[in-house]
């Protein structure tokens, strides 16, 4: 059962596409930490999507039946190093998110996606039943559960919710029956209220700020107005590379990061925002299109599972921007400055390929 | 490690069942229902920019322009106000004022500012509320040191960014209330003015004059204010100049007050209650003005702490009212000239017409006293003008009749506003038949004729009116419009075309009053030959007929209207003395004044003639030579 593989089969296309947006994003971090203390975040970026690709093409080299095969220690591993950054981590903006390792500042969280992605498919494929029943569905909730607590405690609620997509499509993919949704509808109906008692103090004032921006606009509201301002004095063109007051001026937060999005509408405008929106949805679409001539349902749980992944992240983080979702503070992947966070999409779409690689093996 | 189990099964056993089952084409439904997700989502996003960019772009560039231009105003300077010379009587000075930015201001830190900088609470919180409409909101001029020290400590993003100092005018009006209500002062604008259309380029907080020449000719006085608008960041530091307007100031107001005399008339007036004006009849040139009490307008600069502004505004004795324009009290004998001229025109007495005066008279079933108990004897024009006997014109005005009187003072501006260029001038009252009617719905009484032929009465009139109407006597019957705006040409209100016996009669019964041992003999001038006319008003006698109570004392009124020289006046002056009780209570006043203007003027013959130090000179060589020298220089070259 050995083949011969080149690269020539990796999925151009939507390397062509990741690539892109990983220019526009760099070009627009220069933008807009010119002659700020992040000025130099933009060749770090480039540091962070060139070992990335690498990452990318070494996971794609590797088996993913061999990595479901040993997702148990992945799991256990990164469960160990959550627990390590509880402990040892460091603590910015009042979370504990960092950890550092060999030099590198890592945030745990985000690796923790693929070993989820790689567990759900794993556990999926392992299913007999057309549907799945309470005691499997319990399980697997379970597995997803643990660092998603582990995470909401550093506290970090949005990258927590990132890994409920990965869970809810592989369920939903894997068959679900109508009776099952209608229960986890009714029982999510009833312990949301009660959930939002549970939130800290400053993820109700997102909350609120969100729906009621201008109650307190120097306050929590600041960020939603102003980047809606932004947003908006963008206009159809933009105001140009270098040109945008709003980012320049450090109207709107962290315009490299969480923002970059509405830092890049302020400048390109509408016209700007369409394209880069068009190239995510073509590398969704790419990806989900790798599920569909996938070999196995191990390979189209992993992709479906990036591509939920990839959705939830494009959805909450561009709908902040635009004032259509609560802040959560998650990044947009590939654009956003940021090491971990680009490395994670990078080590996804190397699974990717990885399934694309060996879609003709029986 | 149940699933590694299931997974070494599932290795073993890929039975045909086991394939199809594994076969990932089963889903496509699910796909694709994935797929509409998906595009649904991008659908929404883009949806939300298209919102935000391209159906209302405008509203979020407009604020993101008011995030990251600040823009402060760039206060104009007022005009001086000038005397006629040259010399500054109003001028500015350069302070500090603290102005709260509308965007930033927080409810919450007024108590806090109100606490360091003296300001109540509750009245910043209103107007801060009231001024809803303005970007920036000025809340205390003429900052102390320490005030600016605090300010520019506490101003930082943390604490109160609010807060901006900007550098701003402060009047600077003389002290002790010179000329108070002449220059008149300056004041934030009212919520009424700004309704009203007058007042349509004014803007809330603006400036504006609120009385005397600051509001009469505040649109001169008034500059245009600049505009600085600078680019700053979130935490507002400014990072660079976007533009700047620059403040015109506004155009400086030469009057036609001369200080020298203006500081003459307030000072022999002391702190009596009453008015001085000097004017100049040949013109209507106010030269001087003054009323009194008189209060401190630099507590009026700019923005009036409530205190004070109550304490000034409900001092019973009326510090506001311009007495020199605004009172309105009966002339008593100083209408006696008015009366003496109306006499002559009308013919109903000539200059060698005699009464018998025996100290009072009766007219109409009443007993009309004069003021000399013992009575003038038999008394002509002349003796009575100078002598100011009562009975003499009872009987004058008894022939005339009330229109007849009211003819003539009205030619000399009796009962009209005299037009000058200050606000708020009162007419007076110059009482008829048609008046009575119109008013009161009464008939006249010929009784009331007679009070009034001695100025009492019904008959009301200003310091300013019973001057200009004197002195357009000694002009020739000549009345020009009294203004205090320098190079304005001089407006002709009335012309009596008087026979010049019958002026030459009158004049030279006031001649008399001062230099013939008349009631104002206390007015005599070696030099000049001063004409006058003492009054003493009853103030009882105004309240009966105005119903209201002016004044807290009853004690008589003191006049003395006095002119110089004889044959053609260059100087007009009225004190009024209020419960002066005697006439020549206010003859020194006038006089005064009027020597100041004389030897001001010999002074500065002197000064053209460059005779420098007239006479000091001997004393001091230079000016000797200089005195010597100048004019021989002259003529040799």
């Amino acid at each position: 059962m050995h083949f011969y593989r080149t690269f020539r089969d990796l999925d151009w296309p939507l390397l062509v596409v990741t690539l892109a947006l990983c220019a526009l994003g760099i070009l627009q971090i220069y933008s807009a930490t010119l002659s700020t203390r992040w000025a130099d975040a933009w060749w770090k970026q480039i540091l962070w999507v060139g070992t990335g690709v690498l990452m990318m093409l070494i996971v794609a080299s590797i088996d993913y039946h061999t990595l479901m095969g040993r997702v148990f220690y992945f799991y256990f591993g990164t469960l160990a190093l959550l627990i390590a950054t509880a402990l040892v981590g460091n603590k910015v903006f009042g979370s504990t998110r960092w950890i550092r390792i060999a030099g590198f500042t890592l945030q745990t969280s985000e690796f923790v996606k693929i070993v989820l992605i790689l567990l759900v498919a794993r556990y999926l494929t392992g299913l007999k039943g057309e549907t799945l029943n309470w005691k499997e569905l319990g399980k697997i909730a379970a597995f997803t559960g643990v660092p998603m607590l582990l995470v909401m405690k550093e506290p970090d609620l949005g990258t927590s919710l990132t890994y409920l997509p990965i869970l809810i499509v592989g369920v939903l993919m894997a068959g679900l029956r109508w009776k099952y949704l209608l229960v986890i509808a009714g029982v999510l109906v009833v312990t949301l209220p009660i959930g939002y008692y549970a939130l800290k103090p400053y993820q109700k004032d997102r909350l609120v700020s969100f729906i009621y921006p201008d109650r307190d606009p120097k306050g929590t509201g600041f960020q939603v107005i102003q980047s809606r301002i932004a947003v908006g004095n963008g206009g159809m063109w933009g105001r140009g590379a270098k040109e945008s007051s709003q980012t320049h001026l450090g109207f709107l937060p962290v315009p490299h990061t969480d923002f970059i999005f509405s830092s890049f509408a302020e400048e390109h405008g509408f016209v700007g925002i369409v394209v880069a929106l068009v190239l995510y949805l073509l590398l969704i679409m790419q990806v989900v299109q790798n599920a569909q001539t996938a070999t196995d349902r191990a390979g189209l749980y992993i992709c479906m599972g990036v591509a939920a992944l990839l959705l939830f992240h494009v959805l909450v983080n561009v709908g902040m921007v635009v004032g259509r979702m609560p802040i959560t503070g998650i990044p947009l992947p590939l654009m956003s400055s940021g090491g971990s966070n680009t490395w994670s999409v990078f080590l996804m779409l190397g699974l990717v390929n990885s399934v694309r690689l060996r879609r003709f093996v029986n | 490690m149940a699933i590694v189990e299931t997974e070494r099964r599932q290795e073993e056993e890929l039975t045909p069942e086991r394939l199809l089952h594994d076969d990932p084409k089963g889903a496509p439904a699910k796909i694709a229902v994935f797929q509409y997700v998906t595009v649904a989502v991008f659908i929404f996003l883009i949806s939300g920019f298209w919102k935000l960019q391209v159906q209302n772009p405008d509203v979020y560039s407009e604020a993101a322009e008011r995030n990251r231009i600040k823009s402060t105003p760039v206060l104009a300077a007022r005009g001086k106000i000038l005397d006629r010379d040259g010399r500054i009587i109003v001028d500015n000075k350069a302070s500090y004022a603290l102005l709260l930015n509308r965007d930033s201001i927080s409810y919450d830190h007024i108590p806090a500012i109100c606490d360091a900088l003296q300001l109540d609470p509750a009245e910043l919180t209103k107007k801060v509320h009231r001024m809803r409409s303005a970007p920036q909101i000025i809340i205390k001029d003429q900052l102390s040191r320490d005030e600016i020290a605090w300010i520019e400590s506490h101003q930082d993003a943390d604490t109160y960014p609010e807060m901006q100092l900007i550098q701003s005018w402060r009047r600077q009006y003389p002290q002790d209330g010179f000329a108070a209500h002449v220059t008149g002062y300056v004041g934030e604008i009212a919520e009424a003015e700004l309704n009203s259309p007058q007042f349509i380029d004014y803007k809330q907080g603006d400036i504006i004059g609120k009385d005397g020449l600051e509001k009469q000719y505040d649109q001169v006085l008034r500059g245009v204010n600049g505009q600085q608008r600078v680019l700053v960041d979130n935490m507002g530091h400014e990072r660079q100049m976007e533009d700047a307007q620059v403040a015109t100031p506004g155009k400086d107001l030469k009057t036609t007050l001369d200080l020298d005399i203006q500081a003459v008339a307030e000072l022999s007036l002391q702190n009596n209650r009453g008015a001085v004006v000097a004017l100049d009849p040949r013109s209507g040139e106010i030269l001087a003005m003054v009323s009194r009490p008189t209060y401190d307008l630099n507590k009026f600069t700019g923005r009036i702490s409530r205190a004070d502004w109550n304490e000034i505004s409900n001092n019973p004795a009326k510090p506001l009212l311009n007495r020199a324009i605004q009172a309105q009290l009966a002339p008593g004998s100083t209408f006696k000239p008015l009366m003496a001229i109306a006499g002559l025109e009308s013919g109903v007495v000539d200059d060698k017409t005699d009464f018998h005066c025996p100290g009072g008279a009766s007219f109409y079933g009443h007993y009309f006293a004069c003021h000399l108990k013992h009575g003038h004897g038999d008394i002509t024009l002349h003796r009575a003008i100078s002598q100011s006997c009562d009975v003499y014109f009872y009987n004058v005005g008894n022939r005339l009749g009330i229109d007849r009187i009211a003819h003539y003072a009205e030619m000399a501006g009796i009962g009209h506003k005299t037009g000058i260029d200050l606000p708020g001038e009162t007419q007076g009252t110059m009482p008829s038949i048609k008046w009575k009617m119109r008013l009161a719905r009464q008939k006249w009484y010929a009784g009331e004729t007679i009070s009034v032929a001695i100025g009492q009465g019904a008959v009301t009139v200003s310091p300013l009116q019973i001057a200009a109407a004197l002195s357009g006597l000694g002009e020739g019957g000549l009345w020009y419009k009294p203004h205090m705006l320098a190079g304005q040409p001089t407006t002709l209100v009335s012309q009596g075309n008087f026979k010049p016996e019958n002026l030459d009669s009158v004049v030279s019964g006031m001649y008399g009053v001062v230099n013939e041992g008349g009631t104002g003999r206390a007015a005599y001038l070696p030099n000049v030959k001063v004409c006058g006319k003492t009054g003493t008003a009853q103030v009882a006698a105004t309240e009966r007929t105005k119903g209201a109570k002016m004044h807290s004392s009853l004690a008589n009124n003191a006049w003395f209207v006095g002119y110089a020289p004889m044959d053609k006046p260059e100087i007009a002056v009225v004190a009024l003395f209020e419960n002066g009780e005697e006439s020549y209570n206010a003859v020194p006043i006038v006089r005064d004044v009027i020597k100041a203007y004389f030897d001001k003027k010999s002074r500065d013959k002197n000064l053209s003639a460059g005779n420098q130090y007239a006479a000091p000179s001997l004393l001091y060589p230079r000016a000797l030579a200089a005195a010597v020298w100048n004019p021989l220089a002259r003529s040799l070259f």
